[in-house]
């Protein structure tokens, strides 16, 4: 469709959002990334029936582990959408994008480059 | 099993916080069945102590293993050519690995990293529940199967008490009723008269009652 | 008359006269005043008082001391004894204890569990339960030895007594399980207080066919409501009671100022009814926090002046 949406985001591809496990969530924001979100089928129409299912409860999960140490859970969050949808998929990339702005970076980042400058 | 529960996060961090190197141990067995000390918690309890240090600006490592049992001394072992490189271990194991691990190594702190609840079955994924409590002396052939002793919040081993309500135990309304379970299986077993029968005063020195417990078998020892 | 014990109650029902009994709550504090003066308000209108034991798992002082005090006065107390708080060590002791000042009642409990009271984080106990108490009891007073199998000195002379709940579920073992207290040895019942009079008929027609009107004597339990609130709470917040849509209704349709005398009214009339009841050997009215009423509730039912024992 070349819609445009800002690049700030990095799109990593699954099989499907049921292949999601909370440590890749987890991992991501150890790395440094300032938020992210995980984008499954329309609910009703997995390919796989459920995964996106126990994607969005795995996702949960790691909300409130985020929130627990600090780095805030509303930098996660879960899109239902269709595959096929461009425009909204660029919608909820700029909806994520000014969002994650808004909350400023990971508040490990300075920690990061410490370790990556020593 | 053994169902144990992961500890928050902040009492964990409470514990190492003053260390600098520390091993997260999991456990293969139990604790991996109820997801709470596995392979896999151990990557997220490791994943989120390191970003709740680095937000507060200290610098923690983290070595994860995950051990098939620690509860025998074999599978510890494992743990000898390393363990003292470390500052401190936070296990995943329950109670009795936890403990295990200490003993096997004493000039290290050990920390539990979940809460261990009870011995239960899987009803289905992510709900567990209790059924036994150690008594030492099985009465599940008096009870059609149910016991008493870990389903009824009394133990009543001649229920049920007049605060059974329609099948609900009277302090929790989706907890069932034990002897309701007890008189619903004797009539479907037709063994409905066994209820008449007056189970006698139990004997709990086999029970925590009667001190710690250990069990000999000479005809293995070697 | 053969008696196994001197209790007046014992008399009073072996006699074959309708047995009278009422309870008195202990208070929140060391203050016995409290019970002298709910006692002496009912003295002449009972034949045996209940003292509860940390009812509902509220701490108060204890029912031994309070049984002590009434004994005391000259009054003839029923201990009432759950099995949550204390090991059979302990249960052995206070039994002795009452028995050294000859308290010659007992009513055995398992007792609320103790999530309603005000210790929902302390330990229970549960070393026995109430059939197992019963059966304690009646081993220690008639074989005159302690559980462990040493003599007692002196023992126990108890006329030992138990609660029924024929509201409660599963109402088809309700029977099988009174029967099974009188197995264990009970001689006496206190019934859950009873609104649903069709179905205590149930259970009474169902307990006599089992042949167990002959083997213990039970005493009907009423209390009456003070408000049409009390009856609504009673009937949905507490486990294990019945209370029938028309008995609300009745209580209701009436205006408020009206309320308690109509409560009143329906408890007498319910008396009244339980009388011919063929099993039914005696009352036992608990009149929470309103034990005022008791002495107007036995008069109006016909059962006042309570018979002269020696």
């Amino acid at each position: 469709m070349r819609l445009s949406y800002p690049d700030s985001i990095r799109i990593i591809r699954l099989p499907c959002t049921g292949k999601v496990d909370v440590i890749y969530l987890l991992r991501a924001f150890q790395k440094g990334a300032d938020g992210v979100y995980v984008a499954g089928c329309l609910e009703g129409e997995c390919h796989y029936l459920t995964g996106n299912l126990r994607a969005r409860k795995k996702v949960e999960y790691a909300k409130k582990i985020l929130d627990e140490v600090g780095i805030g859970g509303e930098r996660l969050e879960m899109y239902n959408i269709a595959a096929s949808d461009g425009p909204r998929f660029a919608e909820i990339a700029r909806e994520m994008h000014e969002k994650i702005m808004a909350l400023g970076p990971n508040p490990i980042k300075g920690a990061l480059r410490e370790k990556k400058a020593a | 099993m053994i169902v144990a529960e992961r500890k928050p996060i902040e009492e964990i961090m409470g514990f190492v916080r003053d260390f600098k190197k520390i091993i997260i141990a999991g456990c293969n067995e139990c604790v991996t069945v109820c997801y709470a000390g596995g392979k896999k918690e151990v990557e997220i309890l490791a994943s989120a102590l390191s970003m709740a240090f680095m937000k507060e600006g200290k610098e923690l490592e983290i070595k994860e293993v995950t051990l098939e049992r620690q509860c025998d001394p074999e599978y510890l072992e494992e743990l000898r050519g390393f363990i003292y490189d470390y500052d401190a271990v936070v296990s995943l194991a329950c109670g009795v690995g936890v403990q295990f691990l200490a003993e096997k190594y004493l000039k290290i702190p050990v920390f539990p990293g979940v809460n261990t609840l009870f011995m239960g079955v899987t009803e289905e994924k992510g709900v567990w529940s209790e059924r036994c409590q150690g008594c030492g002396q099985c009465i599940l052939g008096q009870t059609a199967g149910i016991c008493p002793i870990s389903r009824c919040a009394k133990r009543l081993l001649n229920g049920p008490c007049g605060g059974s309500t329609k099948g609900k135990c009277e302090i929790n309304p989706e907890l069932d009723c034990a002897w309701q379970l007890i008189i619903d299986r004797l009539k479907e077993l037709g063994r409905l008269d066994d209820y008449d029968t007056l189970i006698p005063i139990k004997d709990w020195s086999t029970e925590r009652a009667g001190g710690p417990r250990k069990l000999v078998r000479e005809d293995l020892q070697q | 008359m053969n008696t196994k014990t001197p209790s007046r109650l014992e008399k009073i029902l072996t006699s074959g006269n309708l047995a009278v009994t009422s309870e008195c709550g202990p208070p929140r504090g060391s203050d016995g005043e409290v019970i002298t003066k709910k006692a002496e308000m009912i003295k002449d209108y009972v034949d045996a008082i209940n003292i509860t034991d940390n009812q509902t798992s509220v701490t108060r002082l204890c029912s031994l001391a309070a049984c002590i005090r009434l004994k005391l006065m000259g009054l003839e107390p029923i201990l009432q004894m759950v099995t949550r708080d204390r090991n059979r060590i302990a249960l052995q002791s206070d039994i002795l204890g009452a028995a050294s000042f000859d308290i010659f009642n007992i009513l055995c409990l398992s007792g609320d569990h103790q999530k309603f009271g005000d210790c929902p984080q302390g330990q229970n106990v549960f070393d026995i339960d109430s059939m197992q108490l019963i059966q304690t009891v009646r081993h220690m007073r008639d074989e005159g030895k302690f559980l462990g199998g040493d003599a007692i000195e002196r023992p126990p002379r108890m006329f030992v007594g138990a609660a029924a709940n024929p509201f409660a579920d599963p109402f088809e073992i309700r029977v099988r399980r009174l029967a099974k207290k009188v197995a264990a040895g009970v001689e006496f019942i206190q019934t859950q207080c009873i609104y649903n009079l069709d179905k205590f008929e149930v259970y009474m027609k169902q307990a006599g066919d089992r042949g167990l009107h002959e083997k213990v004597y039970i005493l009907a339990g009423v209390t009456p409501f003070k408000s049409a609130g009390m009856a609504k709470y009673m009937k949905n917040r507490v486990p294990g009671m019945d209370v029938p849509d028309e008995v609300v209704a009745r209580m209701s349709g009436v205006p408020k100022e009206k309320q308690p005398e109509e409560g009143i009214d329906i408890c007498v009339e319910s008396i009244q009814r339980l009388k011919e009841l063929e099993g039914v050997r005696g009352f036992h009215i608990m009149a929470i926090e309103w034990e005022e009423m008791v002495p107007e509730i036995v008069k109006r039912a016909g059962l006042y002046p309570r018979p002269k024992i020696e």
